[in-house]
Formats: C-alpha cells, structure tokens, sequence
C-alpha cells in the first residue's frame, strides 16, 4: 500500500497548509457558524410550522373546544366542526394498511438478507425501491380509474360469504362500495412496503453471522435460525420500522384522498367509504375561508400531533436499537 | 472438511447432516417460511408491474407532440390540448426547491458530521430532522399556504410558493443522505489534509466534498425525484394556469401531479385521458431521476 501510493499532490498540500494565518481562523469560524444556521434551520422550521398552525387554527379551537377532537358532526354551513369521523378514518386506513404491509415488508426484507443469492440481493432492493418512486397522485389516480370496479365485485364476494359470519359480519359484511377504507388502505400498504422493508432490511443487517451460524451449527432450520438468533435481536428496530410506516400511512394524502369516497362516517365495515384528516384537508382547503379555513388548519394541527407523537416514539425506539438512522425516505 | 467428505463419500456433508436431522414436521414449517418470502416480493412486484403496464398502455396512446407542446385546454371535459404548462412547472418548481433545499442540506450535514459528531445541539438537530421526515406533505403545504400565500405575508399563489413547501419537505431527507455520504468518506483523509496544517473548513470544501460528491449528488437526485411527484404541498400554494408560466416567481403555476388530481377527479373521458399522458411523462421525468442516481451511486461504490 504505502510503497504503491502515488505521490502527494503538491499543489493540494500547499494550498492546504498555505493560509494558516489569523484570516484563516475567521474563515473557519464563519464556516462553522453558516453550517450551524443550516443545521438549526430544521428546527426552525418545525417550530414555525407548529406556531404558524396552532395561531392560525385557534379561532376554530376557541369556538369549538375539545368537541373538536370528540364530536361527530363536520358541517361547515354551521360553523360546527367535529373531526373524530376523520380522525377514526385515518387510524383505519392507517390500520389496514400496517397490517397488510409488515408481514410483506418483513418477508421481503428476510428474502434480501436471509435468503437471496447477493446477484437477486440489490436487483430485489432496487425493485422494492421503485415502488417509492411512483408518485402517490399515480397510484391514486390508477386505483380510482382500474382499481375500484373490480375491487367492488370482491367485496361484494367477500360481503356474501364472510358477512354471514357472526363476528366477521361486522367488519366485512355489506353493502359494499369500491372507493373504500380498505381500498385507501391497500393503496397505502403498497406505498408504506418500500419504506418498512429498507427500515426492517438494515436492522436485520446488524445481527451478526456468527450467531446465525451458531443456530445452524446446531442443527437448527434457517426458520428455527431466524426464530432463536435473529428475531430476539431486532425487536425493537422493527417495531420502530412498523412505525414509521404507520406515521407515513397516517399522513399520506392524494392517493387516499382520491379512492375514500369521502363520506362522514364511523363504521366498523372496512367495505364502506369515509373520509381521513387529510384528505378532507386537500378537498377542502381551497375553497374555505373564514372560520371553516381555520378548522381545516386545525384538522392540519391535529394531524401534525399525531405523526409528530408517532415518529417521536419511533425514533427513539429505534436510536435506542441504534442501528435505524438509515434511510428512512 | 476433506476428512468429513471421505466419511460421507460423495454426498455433500451439509446436505447429509440436514437429511439426517430434519424432522418431516420441521422441515414443513422451514418451506412455508421460505415460501413466505419469496411470496411477499413476488406479491410486492404484482402492484408495480400492474400500475407500470397500465400508464405505459394508456399513457402511451395519449402522448403526441402536440400534447407535449401545446395549453392546457380550458375545459377539461374535451379532448385537445396538451400539458407543456405542467411540464414547464414541474420541472421550475421541482429545480427552485432542489436549489434551495440540496445547498441548506448539505452544509447542515456538514455541521451533524464535521463540526458536530457529538454534543446536545447536533443531536436534537439530527433527532428533529429524522422527526422532520415524518410530517405529512400536506402539512408543509398548508403551513405555507398559511404563513406565506394568504395570510401571512399575502404574496399569493406563485411557483416558489410550492418550491418553498417542496423544499422543507426535501431539507431533512437531503440532511440525512448528505449525513450518510460523509460518514462514508474515511478519517483517515480528514487526518492527513489536518496533517497538512489545514483548517477545518478548507478539508471540507477541498478534500471531504470532493470525495463524497458521487453520493451527495445520488442522494440529491433521489430528493428531487420524491419532490418532482408530490401533489398534496403544491394544491394551495400554486394555485392554476392554463398556460405555460417559466417564472416561478411571479404568477400562478400548475404541475403535472397536480393536473392529474384535477383531471382525475372529473368523470370525463377526455380528461382521464389526459391524466394518463400527464402520469406517464410524469413517471418517465421520476424515473430517469431514479436512473441517473442509481449510475452515479454505482460508479462511485466500484471507485470506492
């Protein structure tokens, strides 16, 4: 290494060393001083957007009160704003779509670091990551023009026979609309797979072969391996990954917002169409002004806590398994 | 090993081992497991190769010249018309966002990783901006919509209005790919350039930059592509047009996300229509984003 090395670059060395004068010194101060307004600019920026949200959605907090968050009735002709239909909405759809996506996610990320040969490895990952490339207004566009047709004939089906189920007629019985909570929610799990996958893929990397091969030495199968060397390993990095899915999930707003069917309602039935706090944001932000704006912002603000809550838990479950500050596009 | 092979003949000694000790029970439970994996990504692959197929097929027969290059029609609900005014946005508002967010980014990764391994500042900063990346678009929208577009400083509807709402949404993801690019550039080039006698700044700019620029610009690129497809920051602070804006300063703008959502919304043929071009010269523009980072990471991991 050292015999082979090329030779310094003299004209980089001499440049280098060339001003370490006092001039130098305030150079490197005021470097260091841009780069911290930089750095501090991020929480600038939350701390305006918290501020700017709460002050402007306070007339619409002050004339409703806590009802805000508990009442049922959206109705802006009289001035009453109740979110908790979109609140529950976008818990369900958020819901649905974690479950859908981890045990995929999961799957495919043990495919990437258990079980593919290293040529599928990155071929799979790069896949997995163009799913995250198509825009949400694509996907939404795509389930609401091909999706929601036939998705109603399944429904229907899954109405006809799961509906008559005692337990399960609640959930899945009729009647039964296309553009639905549990369309949103597929529309999400395919959008959140790509961002628990990679999350799940690095926390599984850091559990290290050698315990691997300990579990097989002993005769384990690679599912025995997985379940005894590398589960109780990454617990708390994938409950941190299944988070940040659900953060993305609850905040995610075209795609939702074009296949819901926008409708107020608190039901059980995952078949039948509602409405979540962002995409009545999207719908109706436009055109409000006055109070039924400031209610909006509002539904923003309540919006803005809960993710914030989510992604707060989520990192610092995940810093503490310090291994998730990966991508987390 | 040889020792093993001799005992077992010709068989594989770990194909032996397993046959041996593998109950018929075990073995089922370790197949459906592999069959789990493999059929997730085969399951993950059904939506994008379905979704890709559909915008090439309709999105495909829509795009002309003419669509490339002429208005927007004033009624949606005919055919006619075509999308240059939404290309033209896209692209000067994705570009005014990247110029602002990629530069900021940049020098505060610059801070998390030279000036500020550790400490309580650089921490919650890099806390914050992981907590950053989770806020929902459509809140960066409305909190420029608010602070910026109506109330607040009344400058209205512009394209830098939404390059604004596009740059806070890219800030934290530029942060953190920048972050990771110069953790990957080794100490020991740091050691030598101070070795040299060099300040801290002039390493960054003349020895840690350089080396890690393949990265940060595969990073950027990736920023830019999530940027150049949000729709939910742009719809209240754009605004509309039907004709081709370049300003972004001045002046109402649209995009091609946004030109889906209103067309998609309408139950018009000709409108659909539309969208689909509009999604696929929409996907082209993420992809060839997505493509020419994935060259530039690669050249620069074999170089590594």
């Amino acid at each position: 290494m050292t015999a082979l090395a090329p030779a310094p670059d003299a004209d980089l060395g001499a440049d280098l060393g060339a001003n370490r004068n006092a001039g130098d010194v305030w150079v490197d101060r005021l470097f260091r001083a841009i780069t911290l307004v930089a750095g501090l600019l991020v929480l600038a920026i939350l701390a305006l957007i918290a501020y700017t949200a709460i002050t402007k959605a306070w007339p619409a907090f002050r004339h409703q009160g806590p009802s805000f968050v508990f009442s049922r009735t959206w109705d802006p002709n009289v001035n009453h704003f109740g979110a908790l239909d979109f609140i529950y909405g976008t818990m369900l759809t958020a819901a649905i779509a974690v479950g859908i996506a981890v045990p995929l996610s999961l799957g495919i990320a043990l495919f990437i670091t258990e079980l593919a040969p290293t040529r599928v490895r990155s071929g799979v990952t790069y896949v997995i990551d163009l799913l995250a490339a198509i825009p949400s207004v694509v996907y939404g566009f795509w389930a609401l023009a091909i999706l929601t047709s036939p998705a109603a004939n399944v429904y229907q089906h899954i109405a006809d026979t799961l509906g008559r189920l005692p337990l399960l007629s609640s959930f899945f019985g009729g009647p039964v609309v296309g553009a639905s909570f549990m369309t949103a929610g597929l529309i999400l799990a395919v959008m959140i797979v790509p961002i628990i996958t990679s999350l799940s893929r690095e926390v599984l990397l850091t559990v290290s072969q050698d315990d691997k091969n300990a579990a097989l030495a002993m005769g384990a199968t690679r599912w025995e391996t997985l379940r005894v060397a590398v589960f109780p390993r990454v617990r708390s990095g994938l409950i941190g990954a299944v988070m940040l899915g659900l953060g993305r999930a609850m905040g995610e707003t075209i795609a939702v917002a074009l296949v819901i069917g926008s409708s107020h309602q608190i039901t059980s039935h995952v078949f039948r169409s509602g409405d979540t706090m962002a995409s009545v944001i999207a719908h109706n932000f436009p055109e409000a002004v006055d109070l039924p704006k400031a209610a909006l912002i509002g539904l923003g603000v309540v919006l803005f806590v809960i993710t914030i809550i989510v992604n707060v838990i989520a990192r610092a479950i995940a810093n503490r398994s310090s291994v998730l500050r990966g991508s987390a596009r | 090993m040889t020792a093993i092979d001799a005992t077992a003949g010709s068989r594989d000694p770990a194909a032996w081992i397993h046959e041996r000790a593998v109950t018929p029970g075990r073995r089922f439970t370790n197949g459906l497991a592999n069959a789990w994996m493999v059929g997730s990504v085969l399951v993950a692959l059904v939506p994008l190769v379905v979704i890709i197929v559909y915008v090439l097929s309709k999105g495909a027969g829509v795009i002309s010249w003419s669509f490339l290059t002429k208005n927007l029609p004033i009624v949606t609900q005919f055919e006619g018309g075509g999308i240059a005014p939404a290309i033209v946005g896209t692209l000067v508002i994705t570009a005014t966002a990247a110029l602002m967010a990629i530069p900021l980014g940049l020098l505060a990764a610059v801070y998390l990783n030279e000036y500020g391994r550790r400490g309580r500042v650089p921490s919650v900063v890099r806390f914050m901006s992981d907590v950053m990346t989770g806020v929902p678009s459509i809140v960066m929208g409305l909190f420029i919509a608010t602070i910026w577009v109506s109330s607040g400083m009344h400058f209205g509807y512009s394209g830098l209005a939404g390059s604004l709402a596009l740059a806070c949404l890219m800030l934290p993801i530029v942060i953190r790919s920048c972050e990771e690019m110069l953790r990957l550039v080794p100490d020991d080039l740091r050691q030598a350039s101070d070795a040299l006698g060099a300040r801290r700044w002039r390493t960054v700019t003349k020895v840690v930059l350089p080396a890690a620029l393949p990265g940060i610009v595969s990073g950027a690129m990736l920023a830019i592509a999530r940027a150049a497809g949000e729709t939910a920051p742009l719809l209240f602070t754009i605004g509309v047009t039907k004709t081709i804006n370049s300003n972004p300063l001045h002046g109402t703008n649209t995009t091609l996300s946004q030109e889906i959502w209103f067309n998609a919304q309408t139950p018009f043929s000709a409108a659909h229509d539309r969208a689909w071009g509009c999604a696929l010269t929409l996907i082209a523009i993420v992809f060839v984003c997505t493509v020419v980072a994935r060259i530039v990471s690669n050249r620069f991991a074999t170089r590594a």
